[in-house]
């Protein structure tokens, strides 16, 4: 077990490392620096800025120094747009809602997907299976940036029943339509893919033996089935969290939530390069220790993997 | 006499009948995918989407330009879409003619959906039939390199290149081109895998035939029915990154426009009493997905039988 941790971990740092190497390279690559403005200053102040910033040393130094800093303190440096606050300061603000809201999307996508999957298995050709396939090739169509229109249209435009963004401290009012918007796709995805896996686990001979014994359904499924049905589910999680986390980017400006997306794409119309870059790294490196986890759950759940 | 002369005849006649015609793998293929109805429909569906976009200016009364400057302030009841004005579809918050910015938008979207599987295509499957030909280290470095690059957040770069390197389509296609060839290099090297001992390749390498000939030849030729289905599949996600990125306003820059754009003007004047300019954009985008996918997947069925 230790060497296979280790052996993704081989993986995980250099994916990192190209991340941020990427991400650097096209940050210096960038026409002009952060403060030559249309009226630049003298330059004897512009070198003295770009003494402040570190930026008159040479590429690699640079670098370096901005990954240990984030190593050592996580720190990502200045944002060029708000003077007065740091990289950190901005994600720090709105990671939390991001983070809020995302997890509950998770929970729902799972929650929702898995029973929906395992119900049209169990049912196979009755009408619940053709309403939860329905439901599913329905939502593939409907990517977030589509749901949120529809979703402002029926429940604040035309019902009045939910109010139409803002976060407000996170009340679940505001929460609903975030969540139903950034959820439904990879519940449908998530919903596909148990209710294969089921319908694959539920012939199987182990299951056949079981009927045989005499156990009542809901025992098989529940005890027998449903956990090498769910282990295609837990290795989509990854996909799927990359997913929510771009997701949330439309989210953040569709319903003005004040996450990081809100952030992101803020800097990116004022070519603040610093937040784009700091915020890309972070949710780099979070893709990328929750794929780690994803599989070295599945290594520990599943005893045909061997490492 | 075992037989009689009747039946001898007969059957020294029968060679010479007729030649058995011998179906192939796509005559097969084809037979099923008009079966599915579903897919059938889609690919008609698909064909009328596709007229519209390259053709449908034909028929618009306005280009995708003018100002219509007789319903200055007055969109949101001299817009409404009808026959009478010229404006099928309504007017835009501008006062451009929506018929003509759709037939305009779904063009661009198609494009990008066209091109970035074609990249896919292309670059994806070379990459994917070299790895898993060659196999041992190679393989292993290439196929690594593909994990790395897969487990990187590709949107939040594609939108630090689009800030950096200024917001154009050449920009997004290129962007769009560097993801999509993933996937698909994956499912070209799991299928070489298999053809690589297949006999005909043993033959090719016993006649000393070099490996990349080998590859294009005799590997590429046998990947394209799981090729074309995936590619099918790719388009309706290529075209919902686009859409993804101009509806924050990253993407299309005006006065070009994509659905994306279009339905996210149109979702920021749902409280205008303009909706019209959410409705028909929406329309096109979920209609051109829906019918992506059942072609593709009517595809998948014809070419793949095994996956069924």
């Amino acid at each position: 077990m230790l060497s296979f941790i280790l052996r993704r971990l081989a993986v995980a740092v250099p994916t990192l490392l190209v991340l941020v190497i990427i991400s650097f390279a096209l940050m210096f690559a960038a026409p002009g620096g952060p403060f030559s403005g249309e009226r630049p200053p003298p330059q004897a102040v512009l070198d003295n800025i770009n003494a402040r910033y570190g930026l008159d040393q040479p590429y690699w130094k640079q670098m370096v120094d901005y990954i240990w800093n984030i190593v050592r303190y996580f720190d990502f440096g200045p944002s060029f747009q708000y003077r007065d606050r740091s990289v950190t300061d901005v994600i720090m603000q709105g990671f939390p809602v991001t983070l809020t809201y995302g997890f509950w999307s998770f929970v729902v996508a799972i929650v929702v997907g898995v029973s929906l999957g395992v119900m049209a298995a169990v049912k196979q050709n009755t009408w619940l299976d053709y309403l939860a396939v329905g439901i599913t090739i329905g939502a593939q169509v409907l990517p977030n940036f589509v749901l949120g229109p529809i979703l402002l249209l029926t429940f604040t435009l035309w019902l009045g029943w939910l109010p139409g963004g803002g976060w407000n401290g996170g009340q679940w009012q505001y929460m609903v339509m975030p969540i139903i918007a950034l959820s439904t796709s990879y519940m449908a995805s998530i919903a596909r893919i148990t209710r294969s896996s089921m319908l694959e686990v539920l012939n199987a001979g182990f299951i056949r033996t079981a009927k045989a014994k005499g156990l009542p359904m809901r025992r098989i499924i529940f005890r027998h089935a449903l956990k090498p049905a769910l282990l295609p589910v837990l290795s989509y999680m990854g996909p799927a969290f990359v997913g929510m986390i771009t997701g949330s980017v439309v989210v953040d400006v569709f319903f003005s939530t004040g996450g990081i997306g809100q952030f992101f794409v803020n800097s990116a119309f004022n070519r603040d390069y610093s937040v784009i870059m700091g915020i890309t790294i972070l949710v780099g490196a979070l893709t990328i220790l929750f794929s780690l986890l994803v599989d070295l759950l599945y290594a520990w759940i599943d005893p045909k993997i061997r490492y | 006499m075992i037989v009689d002369s009747a039946t001898a005849d007969r059957l020294a006649e029968a060679p010479h009948l007729a030649e058995v015609q011998g179906r192939s793998l796509w005559q097969d293929a084809r037979v099923r995918f008009f079966r599915n109805k579903a897919a059938v429909a889609s690919l008609v569906v698909l064909s009328l989407i596709a007229f519209f976009a390259f053709f449908g200016g034909f028929f618009a009364a306005f280009d995708n330009e003018t100002i219509d400057f007789t319903l200055m302030g007055a969109n949101a009841y001299k817009g409404v879409p009808s026959f009478e004005t010229g404006h099928y579809f309504g007017v835009d918050s501008d006062g451009r003619d929506l018929f003509a910015r759709t037939v305009q938008g779904t063009r661009i979207s198609l494009l990008v959906g066209i091109v970035g599987a074609g990249v896919a295509v292309i670059v994806g499957t070379l990459y994917g039939a070299t790895a898993g030909y060659f196999g041992g280290r190679i393989d292993g470095i290439m196929m690594r390199t593909v994990d790395v690059l897969m487990s990187i957040p590709f949107m939040f770069v594609l939108i630090l290149m689009l800030v950096i390197f200024g917001r154009s389509i050449l920009m997004l296609f290129i962007g769009i081109g560097l993801i999509s060839w993933l996937d698909m290099a994956r499912i070209a090297r799991g299928q070489t895998l298999t053809l690589k001992n297949k006999e005909f390749v043993e033959a090719a390498v016993a006649t000393g035939v070099s490996p990349m000939k080998i590859i294009l030849r005799h590997i590429v030729p046998n990947l394209i029915g799981i090729v074309v289905v995936y590619a099918t599949l790719l388009i309706p996600g290529m075209i919902i990154t686009e859409s993804f990125i101009s509806f924050l306003g990253l993407g299309v820059q005006e006065p070009a426009t994509s659905l994306g754009a279009l339905i996210d003007t149109g979702a920021d004047n749902l409280n205008n009493g303009t909706r019209w300019q959410l409705y028909f954009p929406l329309f096109f985008f979920v209609t051109t997905l829906f019918a992506f996918f059942f072609v593709g997947d009517g595809l998948r069925d014809a070419l793949d039988p095994k996956d069924r």
